[in-house]
């Protein structure tokens, strides 16, 4: 299994996500920003959060017009799964992979803080849970609040592509969406980040199941 | 551009006295040209020269087998083991705070990265001590906001985890908020980068942001007390780029693989100027700057300007010239400027030409190693007078008072604006004592405090001093590490009134006594006088940052109390109710003497936890607030209640110190008071973890509506 980590010069979690997909039994490959082609044999590329661009204007924004990031909807539109974590959602609504847009959290603070979360909608992200399983991951975000228009919402419940819920709201996300699937449910987009519970020492490993379950699913599938 | 002439008004304003200005003509041997005026204002200020505290500073512990580099550097060094070393250092940045909170508060953090970073360690954790002002002040609510908003800011967006700190409310702040920001960083041992310069003809070389006009003479600002027309010294405050800062680490850092890297130096307070003195002057050599070759973000600008500019986000380096073309690859691939802007000299001189003029040329070692170095009169901080009795109250009304304070409340909503687990090795986030990070890579971990109880030291200088260490060395020990290191961020008011320079003094003298007891050497530090507004002092705030090594194979404490867990407190209790809490918060005193610190004790209690660590699997330090209000945290964290048999109000509200409290089961508890009893530590039965209220004696409350106080208390007042 072979994943790649796109490195942004604001990416803050590059490394985490590396290690995460290591422990999962990724061989990682990271990926730099100016470059125009991921590397054959990818499996996986995962888009990690930090401050892409510095993200002063809207998060995200730069960063999904770099020029490997031609290469992922490529590489997405080709059925290629992604993973979005944090600035790496945000860069993936800027990039048209998901629907919707993240703004500023309802009370206009950086929230750091364990929250809980509801697993839904079907797919290799996400089956390592059982359906309406409740979960705890960290956030660490300024700019998680959901957002999309009610027939975007609808279509997203509709489809069985809301990946993850709040089960106590912290930033004001519509319907508490946290994390959403791409009509394909190859690409998925969560503010949440699953890097930061994946290992013991970190005193919590609901993340590590999402990382140790790709491996899996993509090895039968 | 013609340069302004020397007037009297005009060295006064740039905070050189009469007799100052005497020396400087003695130096130059004529009259300095303007930029010359501005270089030495610029390294003669009390923030860049230390010229009131150097002579008390260097009676400090500095030394010691773990010290790789003591102060003097960036940041300091010392030895983790297996080849590694943390660097770390702590240094304030009040004033511009005060001025405009969210970018001072921000380029106090950017600061402190940079120094650590310089040295060439990638930066694994942060922590920042707040004090500000009471609460109904018109200025607070700003302060508070802007200030922890802006660390946020900066170190969320460079990715740091924000690990500790402190947050502090007293009127004697309301003029002067106190910003310390501290960080740490990982290298190995042998590859530390340091300032000297070496090699003549070597290109000096600038790298990171442009500079721009922001910050012109905000170290001369910075060694002022403040007064009305604080609003006009805004444009000194310089304006913060995490995202520059982040690039700027990742080419550094990259560089220094290259081998390119001879010698640097982050361009911090009075930014060009410091930073090329001081990469001459340790490396007894001359720079000759062409300030042509700056890069500029504005049009225009003069000689003066670009000398003194407090620009963010630069570095000055000494390059290998055989490997330039690698290095400038470096910072292409990463967008950042990098320009060859000098050259080192072989002759002792600063020489600085603009545009084929020479605008300063002036003889380099004399700028730091002669810079004026005052011998303050001071007065000894006379004895307080003894505390009259503390009548007994309700145990449980005293705690609510307490946790729905300001000073004792949750600072939930504080460190929940930083993030405190990027990087992903953040084993303990805030707000449960020493903030703890893992080695990448390793299974070895690093705790990180920082303390001081400013009540204390205006009561008592010298116990008040001790007091931070030993309060530092308690946290790190309840968490299972060994102590290491301190870096001391020293703020204080005007060093020029006798009693405030006795107030100084009188600190240093117990930080050093207890430096050598507790074997934590001062390894890096940072001095901010002048803290007052209007002739208002602030209460003397000397931070003590610590860090502490819990080695490979060791089990640090971490783990929460459960029901049933027995309390046992370690150490003596006598009572000592002299600036507690409790007076602080429900009687409204600031009465009596601070208590007494026996290091003796001190070191025997915290050598105990950390061997009896099969034993003890969670424990709190007992700081303010006591014995209550560390069995409260306690509970709060677990969510278990507590149990204390006593209901006096000294027993569970004084504050003698070198004290713990641990919960462990039955078995455990037998077995750590025998080994109590064989090392000599006092060790006592108080109570036990169980069901969910808080119980003093009869007096009980629910633990659920007791965490509810402390946690919406903050909130409720500032949000």
């Amino acid at each position: 299994m072979k994943a790649a980590v796109i490195v942004f010069p604001g990416s803050n979690c590059d490394r985490d996500m590396a290690v995460a997909f290591e422990q999962a039994g990724f061989d990682v490959e990271m990926v730099w920003h100016k470059d125009t082609a991921l590397p054959s044999g990818i499996d996986m590329v995962g888009v990690p959060g930090g401050f892409s661009f510095g993200d002063y204007l809207r998060c995200g924004a730069i960063a999904a017009n770099a020029p490997i990031v031609r290469d992922v909807k490529a590489f997405a539109d080709k059925g290629g799964y992604v993973l979005g974590v944090c600035n790496g959602f945000q860069v993936l609504t800027e990039t048209g992979l998901l629907p919707g847009a993240l703004l500023r959290n309802s009370e206009l603070k950086y929230i750091c803080r364990t929250v809980g979360l509801k697993v839904e909608g079907d797919s290799i992200f996400t089956s390592a849970y059982q359906t309406g399983e409740e979960i705890a991951l960290p956030i660490a975000h300024h700019d998680g609040n959901y957002h999309a228009d009610d027939a975007t919402l609808d279509l997203l419940e509709g489809e069985g592509r809301v990946a993850f819920r709040y089960t106590d709201n912290p930033n004001g996300s519509a319907r508490d969406m946290a994390g959403i699937l791409s009509a394909n449910r190859r690409v998925l987009g969560m503010m949440p980040h699953p890097e930061r519970a994946s290992e013991a020492a970190h005193g919590n490993e609901d993340g590590a199941r999402l990382f140790a379950n790709l491996t899996s699913a993509l090895t039968t599938a | 551009m013609q340069e302004p002439a020397i007037t009297t008004e005009l060295i006064q304003s740039h905070g050189i006295n009469a007799e100052e200005y005497d020396r400087i003509l003695e130096i130059m041997g004529r009259e300095p040209s303007f930029t010359e005026l501005g270089i030495f204002s610029a390294m003669w200020n009390e923030h860049c020269s230390y010229k009131s505290s150097k002579l008390h500073l260097k009676k400090l512990p500095v030394d010691g087998p773990q010290v790789i580099c003591g102060p003097g550097e960036n940041a300091g060094v010392v030895d983790i083991g297996d080849g590694q070393a943390v660097v770390f250092k702590m240094e304030s940045h009040n004033h511009p705070s005060y001025i405009e909170p969210y970018q001072g508060a921000a380029t106090g953090v950017g600061g402190i990265l940079r120094d650590v970073f310089t040295m060439g360690a990638r930066p694994i954790a942060a922590m920042n001590a707040l004090s500000f002002g009471e609460k109904d002040h018109p200025k607070t609510r700003q302060l508070v906001h802007g200030v922890v908003e802006g660390v946020g800011g900066y170190g969320n967006a460079f990715g740091v985890p924000t690990v500790g700190g402190e947050v502090r409310f007293h009127p004697a702040y309301n003029g002067n908020c106190l910003v310390n920001a501290f960080a740490a960083g990982l290298a190995d041992a042998d590859k530390i980068f340091y300032s000297a310069a070496s090699g003549v003809g070597r290109p000096v070389v600038y790298l990171g942001a442009k500079t721009g006009r922001d910050g012109v003479g905000g170290a001369t600002m910075a060694s002022a007390e403040f007064d009305d027309t604080i609003e006009e010294k805004r444009p000194t405050v310089q304006v913060g780029d995490p995202f520059t800062e982040k690039r700027l680490m990742e080419a550094t850092l990259e560089l220094m693989q290259t081998g390119a890297v001879i010698s640097i130096q982050d361009m911090g307070a009075a930014g060009l100027t410091c930073s090329a003195v001081e990469m001459g002057d340790k490396g007894k050599l001359g720079v000759r700057l062409d300030l042509e070759n700056v890069p500029q973000r504005e049009q225009n600008m003069t000689a003066y300007e670009m000398m003194l500019s407090e620009s963010q986000e630069r570095m000055l380096m000494v390059l290998d010239p055989a490997k330039e073309a690698e290095a400038r690859a470096v910072f292409v691939k990463w967008d950042l400027d990098f320009a060859v802007v000098g050259e080192t000299l072989a002759e002792d001189r600063f020489l600085i030409v603009h545009n084929g003029e020479v605008k300063a040329d002036m003889v380099l070692s004399k700028l730091s190693s002669t810079a004026p170095e005052y011998d303050r009169p001071w007065v000894a901080t006379p004895a307080a007078a003894p505390l009259e009795d503390v009548p007994q109250i309700d145990g449980i009304d005293a705690l609510k008072a307490l946790i729905g304070s300001t000073n004792y409340s949750s600072r939930e909503w504080v460190y929940q604006q930083y993030d405190s687990q990027v990087m992903a090795d953040t084993v303990r986030v805030p707000g449960y004592g020493a903030g703890v990070i893992r080695v990448h890579g390793t299974d070895k971990m690093l705790a990180f405090t920082s303390d001081v109880t400013p009540r204390y030291v205006k009561a008592n200088p010298v116990e008040g001093g001790k007091q931070a260490v030993a309060e530092a060395f308690r946290n790190l020990c309840a968490t299972g590490a060994k102590p290491l290191a301190t870096t001391d961020n020293l703020n204080f008011g005007n060093p020029e009134k006798p009693e405030i320079m006795g107030q100084f003094v009188g600190a240093l003298d117990g930080i050093g006594q207890a430096c050598i007891a507790l074997d934590m050497p001062i390894v890096s530090g940072n001095v901010s006088l002048y803290n007052e507004t209007d002739g208002q002092g602030i209460l003397p705030t000397p931070t003590i940052g610590a860090v502490g090594l819990i080695a490979a194979g060791e089990e640090p404490i971490l783990d929460l109390a459960r029901d049933g867990h027995v309390a046992l407190l370690i150490g003596d209790t006598i009572g000592h109710l002299g600036q507690s809490a409790l007076l602080a918060e429900v009687f409204n005193s600031e009465d009596g003497d601070a208590p007494a610190v026996d290091l003796t004790a001190e070191r025997r209690n915290g050598d105990f936890i950390r061997a009896q660590r099969a034993l003890i699997k969670c424990c709190s330090d007992l700081s303010d607030g006591g014995l209550a209000l560390a069995a409260f945290e306690m509970a709060d964290a677990s969510g278990v209640g507590v149990q204390l048999d006593t209901d006096d109000t000294a027993q569970l509200f004084g504050e003698d110190q070198a004290r713990y409290l641990v919960a462990c089961n039955f078995d455990q508890a037998e077995a750590l008071m025998l080994a109590a009893g064989q090392a000599g530590v006092p060790i006592t039965s108080v109570g036990k973890f169980t069901g969910d209220t808080v119980k003093f004696g009869a007096s009980e409350a629910p633990l659920a509506e007791l965490s509810d106080i402390s946690r919406s208390a903050f909130a409720g007042f500032f949000a």
